[in-house]
């Protein structure tokens, strides 16, 4: 085979063994995109194929040769009827379809473990919330629902898994979230969809689909020493954060322990979620959200806390489930860093626990 | 009659192209500069956006060169931004959104509803000045250094994160918006007031409803692109945040105001096309076309419905969901009326006496690639498979398809059949056939696997990509030279027919419209006696028994 060239060669194994039309099916999702993919790309063959038919037959029976005089016909109010109702019926039943399809991309289940990513000019940063660490890569077990929380540090990025068919804009100041279950072992392209600047075309990666096991070998093996909520530990000690968020009787500031996910009155009326948009909010535009009862002297933390830090610390409110827990916290902050005796996991509830 | 063409041209022995036209009424430079006629304004708007079209298509050259190969050799991944950003501002804001309606429908709407000009010459002209304003502006920042921001300028990059000539290709952008804005407020004036004696909407060619549907837009919504880009400029200088997540702005916020212009802006590319299309059917046919009232109101729904579809841009930037719903929808909606024009243009041609002239090949051309184009909208339209194929390939196709495919087919159509009246000399017919039929297939071997390769994941904007996408690259780049041949090969024979092409009498296609039934190239005052419309739109009995009656007299 050496007589063919390189690129045809290329061409002849890459593209035709491996691809077809679509990337290899590596999610639970895919499946049901390419199903409506494949309706649509008939339907439109279909549709080409009645206009270019008409188009020719027509050509050839009325050309002027044939059919020296044309015969005028105002119009006929069926055959519109029918070509406006059978196009918009198609056309909804698109829209349908792919409406499901959407809210199943978007809507995460309960039990999805969740990743973070950060996009910036031009890297991705994973961070897993077991305190892994990864730039331009992405682990994933197969059979468990992966939640990722994108958000961007700079501009526009887009999060593109071809072979899972998901995609997600990571955007400045917001959290966005799409979930997949990645079904077939293998390495997937990892791509930036959107338009990011000079090195936009290589802010690329890999996904690497790991059986179960393997990937619990490959946590191990990633480890970093310290959980993403250790970090957050970390830094709302070092930010002093516990000066007022300390549980105290006289705080200046709301017990966090349990906040998240609750209900939260507001100063200025009306309640809120305390989800990760909301607390990310509260740590970076603290004036726009006092909770009721409280004086608005919470300083912004904008500029001072990197987007990883923000999530850091959100991962460590999420587990704080007691005010023995930051009582705890308030130790730390004597103690060198890395040398705290508390333990990953917080006691569940603060009755169990002695003081 | 058993002849297979419907050109009906003068004894070439002893026909003379009339002493007197718009053309030799008067001369020198200034006289063109200075001109308040309509016709005069359209060709030096069809002379400038033909260089603006050779300077974007010189671009996209470029970019199809770099993407030969998978690595990035040609040009650093900069110039490759700035040279697809370029590429997309001129192509949008100084050939799409211009060309058909700038220079065909400058020369021929007046012409159509028997006036002797548009209602506001002189704004006219003041159009095409700042269109020239604008379109230079943007050849000085070319010139300059470029900028890499992608058409879209989407911010917070274009406000905080890149240092090219945002501000200067903003202006240019800003002051062509106000050229449209104006050509679409004097269309639609001159539609309202202008109309000859008898000329009621309903007899009006549908080439004018494609117009007005489209002015519409022009009006409505390039003020608010204008906007947007007032704000980019103030947050870049000023920093006022209305676009900074750090101030309490939104970054999506840009998003919203630019597709609420650029969205509908798609239409105002595309409406005029089709009217071209239905005139090009109608004559080449012999027959009215096929459900004149659908035809007309689907232009009208378009403009309506294409307001409200623009958020179809931006499913996975995080919109809520139910918005995602609307916006769906919406855009399903806005696909049906397009789907109605192209059968009803299919059916004009069912018992007509079909001759195979060049703007009939282009409007075939058109129906078969915008069908193409309009459906994988519909892909797009549908939120669960925009997922997979937004920022791919996939929507590089599918608006090349709508936009090169569907405007600049019916671009060419038009040109060559109101060429005759236009210049009172016939291009020549062979060569141009032959042009037709190489830009089709260099079309479809340039952008067909363009949908592929967005199929196949590989995102858009990328100045290096992975090797197994090479293959489609290549064909890409090998089509993309067929195109450029097709595109060049009008160019050299329309300009040679201008000395040399034959000489083409008032009404050589046979056409019923009122631009056919006066001398080409017509009189600066488009008619010697007001025109009374006393027939409908594509009334071919009316117009043989005109030329019975001309022949009678004659004889």
């Amino acid at each position: 085979m050496s007589h063919i060239s390189p690129v045809i060669w290329q061409f002849l194994v890459k593209w035709l063994t491996n691809f077809a039309l679509l990337p290899p099916e590596a999610s639970k999702i895919a499946p049901q995109m390419d199903a409506l993919l494949f309706f649509m790309v008939l339907v439109s063959l279909i549709g080409l194929t009645i206009v270019v038919l008409l188009v020719v037959s027509f050509s050839i029976l009325y050309n002027k040769k044939r059919h020296p005089v044309a015969v005028q016909i105002e119009g006929s109010t069926l055959l519109e009827a029918t070509w406006t109702i059978i196009p918009l019926g198609l056309f909804l039943m698109m829209f349908v379809w792919g409406a499901l399809i959407y809210f199943r991309v978007y809507t995460p289940p309960a039990n999805a473990m969740n990743i973070y990513v950060v996009g910036k000019q031009w890297m991705w940063k994973v961070e897993h919330p077991g305190g892994q660490h990864e730039i331009n890569a992405l682990h994933v077990p197969t059979g468990r629902a992966v939640q990722l929380t994108l958000i961007s540090q700079d501009v526009f990025h887009s999060f593109s898994i071809p072979a899972f068919r998901v995609k997600r804009e990571a955007i400045p100041g917001r959290y966005t979230t799409v979930w997949f279950e990645a079904t077939t072992l293998g390495t997937y392209h990892l791509f930036c969809t959107q338009y990011c600047g000079t090195n936009h075309s290589q802010m690329i990666g890999d996904v690497v689909v790991m059986t179960p096991e393997e990937y619990r070998k490959w946590l191990v093996r990633s480890d970093s020493g310290a959980s993403l909520a250790q970090d957050g530990e970390r830094l709302f000690a070092s930010l002093s954060c516990a000066a007022c968020h300390n549980a105290r009787p006289d705080a200046r500031g709301p017990s966090l322990a349990n906040v998240y996910g609750a209900k939260l009155a507001l100063a200025s009326g009306g309640t809120v979620i305390a989800d990760d948009a909301y607390l990310r909010e509260a740590i970076l535009n603290p004036s726009q959200h006092v909770t009721q009862g409280y004086a608005p002297i919470m300083p912004t933390y904008q500029g001072q806390i990197s987007e990883e830090g923000v999530i850091a610390l959100i991962e460590y409110i999420k587990n704080l489930n007691s005010d023995y827990r930051i009582e705890q916290t308030l130790n730390t902050t004597d103690m060198p860093p890395g040398s705290e005796g508390t333990a990953p996991k917080a006691p569940a509830t603060k009755g169990t626990v002695k003081p | 009659m058993s002849t297979n063409t419907i050109v009906s041209l003068p004894d070439q022995s002893t026909a003379r192209i009339p002493k007197d036209n718009y053309i030799t009424r008067e001369n020198g430079l200034l006289s063109w500069l200075l001109t308040s006629d309509h016709k005069r304004i359209a060709i030096l708007y069809l002379i400038s956006i033909t260089f603006f079209f050779f300077i974007g298509g010189a671009l996209a050259g470029l970019i199809r060169l770099e993407l030969l190969t998978p690595q990035t050799d040609l040009m650093a991944t900069d110039t490759y931004n700035k040279v697809f950003t370029m590429h997309g501002v001129i192509m949008v804001f100084f050939f799409l959104v211009p060309s058909v309606p700038a220079t065909l429908g400058n020369f021929f709407i007046p012409m159509m509803i028997g006036a002797k000009d548009l209602a506001l010459p002189k704004i006219n002209l003041l159009s095409w000045y700042l269109y020239m304003a604008g379109g230079l502006l943007a050849l000085y920042t070319m010139a300059i250094g470029g900028v890499d921001t992608g058409w879209t300028f989407t911010t917070p990059l274009s406000t905080h994160y890149v240092n090219t000539n945002v501000l200067t290709t903003g202006l240019a952008v800003f002051v062509a918006g106000f050229s449209s804005i104006l050509t679409g407020l004097n269309f639609i004036v001159t539609i309202h007031k202008m109309r000859a004696p008898g000329m009621t909407w309903f007899r009006l060619p549908l080439f004018i409803w494609a117009h007005y549907a489209a002015s519409i837009l022009m009006v409505l919504a390039t003020p608010v692109v204008a906007i947007a880009i007032v704000l980019v400029a103030l947050e870049r200088t000023l920093g006022i945040g209305v676009f900074d997540p750090t101030k309490g702005g939104d970054p999506l916020l840009f998003q919203h105001l630019f597709w609420f212009y650029s969205h509908p802006a798609v239409y105002i590319m595309i409406l005029p096309g089709m009217g071209v299309i239905s005139e090009v059917i109608s004559t080449f046919s012999r027959k009215r076309v096929f459900g004149y009232t659908a035809v007309a109101f689907s232009s009208v729904a378009i403009a309506v419905f294409g307001f409200f579809v623009w958020a179809h841009h931006m499913f996975i930037m995080g919109i809520s969901n139910y918005a995602v719903l609307v916006f769906s929808l919406l855009t399903m909606l806005v696909a049906v009326p397009s789907a109605i024009k192209i059968f009803n243009w299919t059916f004009t041609l069912y018992k007509g006496s079909i001759t195979f002239e060049t703007p009939l090949l282009y409007a075939f051309g058109f129906m078969g690639l915008f069908t193409i184009g309009g459906m994988t909208g519909v892909f797009l339209g549908s939120s669960g498979t925009d997922i997979h194929l937004t920022e791919t390939y996939f929507i590089v196709a599918h608006f090349h398809f709508v936009m090169v495919g569907g405007m600049l087919m019916a671009f060419l159509a038009g040109i060559h059949f109101w060429w005759p009246k236009m210049t009172g000399r016939m291009y020549p017919e062979k060569i141009s056939q032959l042009a037709a039929v190489v830009t089709f297939i260099g079309f479809n071997l340039t952008f067909f696997p363009q949908f592929i390769l967005g199929m196949l994941g590989m995102p858009r904007r990328y100045a290096s990509y992975p090797p197994e996408f090479q293959i489609l690259n290549v064909f890409s780049t090998a089509g993309a030279t067929i195109l450029g041949v097709g595109y060049l090969l009008p160019v050299l024979y329309l300009i040679w027919s201008l000395r040399y092409g034959a000489i083409a009498g008032d009404n050589p296609w046979q056409a019923t419209g009122l631009e056919w039934q006066t001398q080409s190239p017509p009189l600066t005052e488009n008619f010697t006696v007001m025109p009374v419309m006393d027939h409908e739109a594509y009334d071919y009995e009316w117009l043989e028994e005109q030329q019975k009656k001309e022949a009678h007299r004659a004889g």
